[in-house]
C-alpha cells in the first residue's frame, strides 16, 4: 500500500504478449476456453492499454463473468471479486474499520487510569492506522502490488448511492480514507465491472467505462462454445444445437434461452447419448432452454407443428 | 484521424446519441492505442466509446458505415451507360460483371448454404450489377436498394427457396444434414435461409451507403439516413416492432420508477442501534459493546393504482400503457390497474393470471368491461364509476398515475371527482400522450384535472417517461 503522492506505476499485462493485439487476445482467451470474437477482444484490449475500466452489460448468462475470470486467467493473476447485491455498503465494498480491535486495544490500555491527552492521542493515531483496517475488494486490489483483475459483478444490483461510492476507485484508482488519507494504486487494476441490465447505470459510471455489449453469441461463436466447453458433443450435433436455440430464441418469450442454458442442454444430451436432433428429443428437454410456463407451451406447440 | 472523429460524433449528436467531449476525446484515444487492424476492430473501438445504450447500436452502426467503412472500386460510379440515364437499363453487362444468371445461382447456392461465397461479396457485386447508382441524381438509399433488391428478385429467390425446402426438393446445407426428423430439418432450413437473406439485405443497404458516402460526402448521406432512437419513437404511432424494441426498455424503467417512489420511505439504509440486543451480547466480552446489533431497517414496497384509457384514440399508446403496467407489476407490492373508455373494470387479476404480455393485452381487449355506452372516452364517467366501486383502491400509501390524453368527447369532465381521489392519495400523477400544444383544444379536458395532479407531464416517448421518472423525488 503507498501513500498519497507516490507515482502511480502504470503497469498493466502490457508485457503479456496474449494482451498485445485484438487478435492475440482471441487466441490467448481461446486458450483459456473462453471464445471471443473480435469486438470483445478489441475493448478488453482498449481496457488493458488505456487503463479503463470496462463495462459489460447484457442479458444473464452470456459469458460477462467468465470473461473476467478468463482474462486474470490468462494473465495469470489475481481475480479479485465484488459481488454486488442490494444494500451492500461502503464497509463491505471498500473498507472497514476493525471496531471489534479497536475495543479490545482500548480495553487493553486500561490500566493507565487517569491517561492524559497526549496518551490519548497517540492510542487514537494508533487506533486509525493499517493494522485495525479491513480491506474490502476495491481497496484489496488498489493496494495489491501486483496487477490484478479486479471484477465487480452485477453493479445494477446496488443503489445509485453505492455506485458513487465506486467513481473513485473507478476514474482515479484510489480510495480516500478521512483517518488515514489516500490510498492509490501501485499497479492499476484492470477493471470488470458487469451488468444484467436490470436497472439504467448513472451516466457518471458510464463515462468511466469502455462499454461492451454482451449479446447472445452468434450461431458459429455458440457452437464453439458448445464444442469448448461439452466436447463430447462432437462437431454435428454442436451445430444442431447452436442451430436449435438460434430457433428458439427468435420466439416471443418472456426469457430467453443463455449461454448457461445451451450448455446444460447440450450436457444433457450427451448423458442422453443423443446424435441428432428430433422435435421428440428436444420437446422432451426443452424445460432446460426454458424456464417459463408460458415459454415452455410456446415452443412444444411449435415443435408440435413440425411433426404434423 | 481527429478531424473524422470530430465530424463523426457530431454526427452521432444529430442523430440522438448523448456524446459529449468525453466521448470523443476517448474514441481518439481508443483509435490512437489500437494497432493496425480491419475494420471490425476499429468500429469495436469506436463503439465502445460512443454507444452506452444498446438500443443505440444500429444508429450508430449506420453513421459508422458511412464514415469508415472502405468504399471499395468506384467502378459502378462510372457515368450511365446510356444518354439521359435513368429509367431501366437493359441489357450491356460491363466486362468484368457476372452476368444475370450466374448472379441468380449463386445467390440461391449463398441463401441455402450450399457455398462459401460472402454474403458482402455477394452484396457488392449485386449493388455493381443492379444499382446504377450515378451520383448527381438527388434520389435517396432507398431507391436504389430497391433497384438492387428488384433486380436481384432477393424477395422471389427467397420464396422459391423455401418452396423447395417445403417440398423436400432441395438439399439442406451441410451442418442440418443429419438431423432425420425431416420437419425439424425443414424448420431450421427455412430459418437458415431467412437468416441470411436478412444478412444479405444489411449488407447491401451498407454497401449503398458506403458508395453514396463516397461520392456525395459523409455527412449528407448519414442524414438522409437518419431515423428515430426508441426513445424518440411517439407511442401514438409506434408500430409493433417498434413496441417490441420499446418493452425491452421498459422493464428496467419500471424497476427505477418503484424504487423512486420507494425510496422516501427507507431513509438510512442501516436501521437504529438495538440497545439491549447489544448489551445482552456484550456481557460474553466482560461488558464491552464489542458487536453493536442494529434493528433490520423496514423495507416497504409502495402502493401503486394504476388508471390507463385503453380507447381507440390512444391505442398505441394504451399498448404500451399496458406494458408498463405489466413491468410495474413485478416491482410493487401492490398494483392495482384499472383500464377505462367509458367504463372502468380492474384489471389486475388478468395481469397476475397472464403468463406473459401478449396474453394480458389480449385478456384486457376482450374481457375487461371498459365499455359503459358508446365506446368513446368518458374521463368524467369513468372516474365517477371508479370512486364509487373501487375508492377503498386509494389509501394514504399509494401513488396514482392516470395514463391517458384527456380527451373526454365533450362529457362533462367532473373534476371534483379526481380531486377527492387526489387527497386520499400520497400522491397522483397524470402522464399524457399528447404534444402539449394541443392541451386545452377541443375536448381535451387536462386544464381541468391539471390543479388536482402533483404533476401532469407531456410523455410522447420513452425519453420522456424516462425524464419524469428520473425527476419524481
Ligand atoms: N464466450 C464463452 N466462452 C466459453 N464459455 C462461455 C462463453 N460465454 C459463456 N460461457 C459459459 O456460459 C456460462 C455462463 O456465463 P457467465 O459468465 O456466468 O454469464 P453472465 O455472467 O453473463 O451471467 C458459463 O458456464 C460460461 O462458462
Ligand atoms: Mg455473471
Amino acid at each position: 500500500m503507498s501513500a498519497a503522492g507516490d507515482p502511480l506505476v502504470r503497469t498493466r499485462f502490457s508485457d503479456a504478449p496474449s494482451f498485445s493485439s485484438p487478435s492475440a487476445l482471441v487466441d490467448g482467451l481461446r486458450s483459456v476456453g473462453y471464445l471471443a470474437d473480435e469486438q470483445i477482444a478489441t475493448v478488453l484490449y482498449l481496457a488493458n492499454q488505456l487503463h479503463k475500466p470496462v463495462l459489460v452489460e447484457g442479458p444473464a448468462g452470456t459469458g460477462k463473468t467468465e470473461l473476467a475470470k478468463s482474462a486474470a486467467a490468462l494473465a495469470g493473476s489475481r481475480l479479485i471479486r465484488l459481488q454486488c447485491y442490494e444494500g451492500l455498503d461502503e464497509s463491505k465494498a471498500l473498507y472497514e474499520w476493525n471496531y471489534r480491535k479497536q475495543l479490545l486495544r482500548i480495553q487493553a490500555d486500561r490500566p493507565a487510569e487517569g491517561a492524559t491527552d497526549g496518551r490519548w492521542r497517540s492510542l487514537e493515531a494508533d487506533l486509525f492506522s493499517e493494522e485495525f483496517l479491513l480491506a474490502r475488494p476495491l481497496l484489496e486490489a488498489i493496494s495489491a502490488s501486483e496487477p490484478v483483475v479486479l471484477l465487480i459483478d452485477e453493479v445494477d444490483r446496488v443503489e445509485l448511492e453505492t455506485e458513487a461510492l465506486m467513481l473513485e476507485v473507478l476514474a482515479e484508482y484510489q480510495v480516500s480514507i478521512p483517518e488515514l488519507g489516500t490510498v492509490r494504486a501501485r499497479s492499476t487494476p484492470l477493471v470488470v465491472l458487469t451488468s444484467n441490465d436490470t436497472r439504467e447505470l448513472s451516466e457518471a459510471l458510464k463515462r468511466r467505462c469502455l462499454y461492451l455489449h454482451l449479446d447472445y453469441p452468434s450461431l458459429e461463436r455458440e457452437r464453439a462454445i458448445v464444442l469448448e466447453r461439452v466436447p463430447e458433443i462432437g462437431e454435428a450435433l454442436a451445430g444442431e444445437v447452436a442451430r436449435m436455440v438460434a430457433s428458439l430464441r427468435k420466439l416471443e418469450l418472456e426469457k430467453r434461452p443463455s449461454v448457461s442454458e445451451t450448455l446444460d442442454w447440450a450436457r444433457t444430451l450427451v448423458l442422453l447419448e443423443v446424435e441428432h436432433l428430433s422435435s421428440e428429443i428436444t420437446t422432451a428437454t426443452l424445460s432446460l432452454l426454458l424456464k417459463h410456463r408460458h415459454d415452455l407451451e410456446l415452443a412444444a406447440r411449435e415443435l408440435a407443428g413440425e411433426r404434423a | 484521424m481527429i478531424g473524422t472523429l470530430t465530424a463523426f460524433s457530431d454526427e452521432l449528436r444529430r442523430a440522438g446519441l448523448p456524446v459529449s467531449l468525453t466521448e470523443t476525446l476517448d474514441a481518439v484515444r481508443a483509435t490512437e492505442a489500437l494497432p493496425l487492424a480491419g475494420p471490425e476492430v476499429l468500429r469495436a473501438a469506436l463503439a465502445a466509446s460512443f454507444v452506452k445504450d444498446v438500443t443505440h447500436q444500429r444508429a450508430f452502426d449506420t453513421v459508422f458505415e458511412v464514415f469508415f467503412a472502405k468504399a471499395p472500386a468506384p467502378a459502378p460510379l462510372a457515368e450511365p451507360a446510356e444518354p439521359g440515364g435513368g429509367g431501366e437499363r437493359g441489357g450491356g453487362d460491363p466486362p468484368g460483371e457476372l452476368d444475370a444468371a450466374s448472379l441468380a445461382a449463386a445467390l440461391a447456392d449463398a441463401l441455402s448454404g450450399r457455398s462459401d461465397l460472402d454474403l458482402t461479396r455477394l452484396a457488392a457485386l449485386a449493388v455493381e450489377r443492379f444499382a446504377g447508382l450515378e451520383p448527381n441524381r438527388p434520389v435517396g438509399l432507398s431507391y436504389y436498394l430497391y433497384r438492387v433488391l428488384r433486380g436481384l428478385d432477393l424477395d422471389g429467390t427467397v420464396t422459391g427457396l423455401l418452396e423447395q425446402v417445403r417440398a423436400g426438393t432441395i438439399e439442406s446445407p451441410p451442418e442440418l444434414d443429419q438431423i432425420e426428423d425431416l420437419g425439424l430439418r425443414r424448420r431450421l432450413q427455412r430459418e437458415a435461409v431467412a437468416d441470411r437473406a436478412q444478412v444479405l439485405r444489411h449488407s447491401i443497404e451498407a454497401e449503398l451507403a458506403r458508395r453514396l458516402a463516397a461520392v456525395r460526402g459523409a455527412v449528407p448521406v448519414a442524414r438522409s439516413l437518419r431515423r428515430n432512437l426508441v426513445e424518440d419513437i411517439d407511442f401514438m404511432h409506434a408500430s409493433r416492432t417498434d413496441l417490441g424494441a420499446m418493452r425491452r426498455s421498459l422493464a428496467p424503467l419500471a424497476r427505477v420508477l418503484a424504487a423512486r417512489l420507494a425510496r422516501r420511505r427507507r431513509l438510512g439504509r442501516q436501521g437504529a442501534l438495538d440497545f439491549r440486543s447489544t448489551i445482552r451480547r456484550s456481557l460474553s466480552t466482560g461488558g464491552v459493546p464489542v458487536s453493536p446489533r442494529f434493528r433490520l431497517p423496514r423495507h416497504t414496497k409502495p402502493e401503486l393504482v394504476v388508471l390507463a384509457d385503453v380507447s381507440g384514440s390512444v391505442a398505441a399508446f394504451a399498448r404500451f400503457t399496458l406494458h408498463l403496467v405489466y413491468a410495474l407489476g413485478s416491482q410493487f407490492s401492490a398494483v392495482r390497474s384499472f383500464a377505462f373508455i367509458d367504463g372502468i373494470d380492474e384489471v389486475s387479476r388478468i395481469f397476475a393470471q397472464s403468463s406473459s404480455i401478449t396474453e394480458a393485452i389480449e385478456r384486457v381487449e376482450t374481457e375487461a368491461a371498459v365499455v359503459a355506452a358508446d365506446g368513446h372516452s368518458d374521463y368524467g364517467g369513468a372516474f365517477s364509476r371508479f370512486a364509487a366501486r373501487y375508492l377503498d383502491a386509494v389509501t394514504a400509501r399509494s401513488t396514482v398515475l392516470v395514463l391517458g390524453d384527456g380527451r373526454g368527447n365533450y362529457h362533462p369532465a367532473h373534476p371534483e371527482v379526481l380531486a377527492g381521489l387526489a387527497r386520499r392519495a400520497r400522491r397522483l400523477y397524470w402522464l399524457n400522450p399528447e404534444p402539449r400544444a394541443y392541451w386545452g383544444s377541443g375536448d381535451s379536458l387536462i386544464a381541468q384535472y391539471e390543479p388536482s395532479c402533483d404533476a401532469v407531464v407531456e410523455c410522447r416517448n420513452l425519453r420522456q417517461l424516462e425524464r419524469f421518472v428520473s425527476e419524481l423525488s
